[in-house]
């Protein structure tokens, strides 16, 4: 069964000129799940997830959140950058405390808020520590922790652990499905990799270039209570996964 | 450099050139130039009096209001330019024949215009500063990683927020450099505004002296310049160089 859409968007077009970046796109993301936004690169999937933050306007279409229509970034979402986009001149609590101090939220109310995400995220003991003192899978860490302390409803992730270590980056995928189970979020997740798509999603939108469209709505459904162990290894895994391919192999110059 | 195995501390060479100039100086070649002795006894001399000490307060007041002035005009100038596409396309051109134009010609049009006073000198220090601190702060705000300023912008950062919380700090390794390069300029600035218009300061002083052919009294008031004007580019190399600590991590 599926629960009612956090975030819809209907017929979302974008332009660049004369070049077409997305074409009439619809797509419901189920409230408390994780979706994924997979496909090869210059499908506009991290297009898409930016009109949804507010970051970029549709040419023509509508996004709505929680049945609100988004006119621009609003506290009910919060991002997690590729990049990790963290202010190099501050120490990690106050970089976590950054949306809530732009929240107008007195600092001691924030840092303590701020030092609870930071200890969730396994990063205690690094409050006054400076970004380039930390690896890059720290840096995201603190990235999640900033986007999570500000309690907004749906996280948007682009690509967020592309620019970490292969063993970072499948110890993050372990810890999104807890966070998921836990934080009762919507997520909406970007990515390029096939196989962390279906490791971590509830619901894979699988999006194909020039001009981006939604060519199949894939939900996982059998492995997910397995234990995060087990799902690398489930035959249902590793169809969809074969699927995915087969279907993408064709748009991969 | 080491000199026979010993180890001579920095800038020892000025020595020697001390000694040519004491030399030729006690040769009595010229009367424009007495021995460095006689200027250095002058320049204790000179210290004490109270038109040097007026002269003095008055080139600090005006170097520290034409350089308060560029700063705090300069620096959020620049940091618009780089934001606004308008505003930069408005103001390159002006800013950039500024920065080469020779402003000693304009100090005449300022003396007409505001007066043979304070007023011009702190206007033509201020000038001489404020164009390589606005070209700076433009400069380090097109730097600035897109997704920084698109951080800020998803977590509903206001335009004042972002200005004082992001821009001015990620933008602050350029502009510290533009403000550097800018003080060295308004040294120069409020020196030569002052001997053209040559009623208040140093530049008063050295109408005096030179009127009436006192050349101790006048190399020793171009030492005094030349020290603090070096002092203050040493001191702001170092400012600089503990900031680049940071700037080079980000």
């Amino acid at each position: 069964m599926v629960p009612e859409s956090a975030v819809s968007t209907r017929n979302i077009s974008k332009n660049y000129g004369d070049v077409e970046a997305l074409r009439n796109l619809s797509l419901e993301f189920p409230r408390g799940q994780l979706t994924s936004l997979l496909g090869p690169s210059g499908c506009g999937k991290t297009t898409l997830l930016k009109i949804i933050a507010g970051l970029l306007q549709p040419s023509s279409g509508e996004v709505e959140v929680n049945g609100h229509t988004v006119t621009g970034p609003g506290p009910d979402r919060a991002f997690v950058f590729q990049d990790f986009a963290l202010l190099p001149w501050a120490s990690v609590i106050r970089n976590v405390a950054f949306g809530l101090e732009m929240r107008g939220v007195a600092k001691s109310e924030r840092e303590a808020i701020a030092e609870r995400y930071i200890r969730e995220v396994g990063l205690a003991g690094f409050e006054h520590a400076y970004p380039h003192e930390l690896s890059g899978g720290m840096r995201q860490r603190v990235g999640l922790a900033r986007a999570l302390s500000v309690d907004a409803q749906v996280l948007l992730m682009d690509e967020p652990f592309s620019a970490v270590d292969e063993q970072t980056r499948r110890k993050f995928q372990e810890d999104l499905l807890g966070l998921v189970q836990n934080e009762k979020k919507t997520f909406i997740f970007v990515t390029h990799s096939i196989e962390e798509a279906v490791y971590v999603s509830d619901q894979i939108a699988i999006l194909l270039p020039r001009p981006s469209r939604v060519s199949e709505i894939i939900r996982p459904s059998g492995f997910r209570d397995k234990g995060a162990d087990n799902i690398r290894r489930d035959p249902e895994y590793l169809d969809i996964v074969d699927q995915i391919w087969a279907s993408l192999r064709s748009y991969v110059e | 450099m080491t000199v026979f195995g010993y180890r001579l501390p920095g800038m020892s060479s000025l020595i020697v050139w001390g000694l040519l100039w004491e030399i030729v100086g006690q040769m009595g070649l010229t009367f424009f130039i007495p021995p460095l002795s006689e200027v250095i006894a002058t320049l204790f001399a000179v210290i004490g009096t109270a038109a040097f000490q007026k002269a003095l307060a008055e080139t600090a007041y005006a170097f520290s209001a034409g350089v308060f002035f560029a700063i705090t005009i300069g620096i959020p100038v620049g940091i618009l330019m780089g934001k606004n596409r308008l505003l930069d396309e408005l103001l390159l051109p002006w800013v950039n024949v500024f920065l080469s134009a020779p402003l000693t010609a304009l100090v005449p049009v300022l003396m007409v215009l505001f007066g043979f006073g304070m007023k011009s000198i702190v206007i033509t220090t201020t000038l001489f500063g404020i164009w390589i601190i606005i070209l700076n702060a433009r400069a380090g705000v097109k730097q600035i990683n897109r997704s920084l300023v698109e951080m800020a912008h998803s977590f509903g950062a206001s335009p004042w927020n972002a200005f004082t919380k992001i821009y001015l700090w990620a933008a602050l390794p350029e502009i510290l450099g533009g403000v550097r390069i800018g003080i060295i300029r308004a040294v120069k600035g409020v020196i030569i505004g002052q001997l053209l218009i040559s009623i208040v300061g140093f530049g008063a002083l050295f109408e005096l002296y030179s009127a009436n052919f006192l050349m101790a009294h006048f190399w020793a008031v171009l030492i005094v310049l030349f020290a603090l004007a070096f002092t203050i580019a040493e001191f702001l190399a170092y400012l600089e160089r503990r900031v680049a600590y940071y700037a080079a991590k980000r």
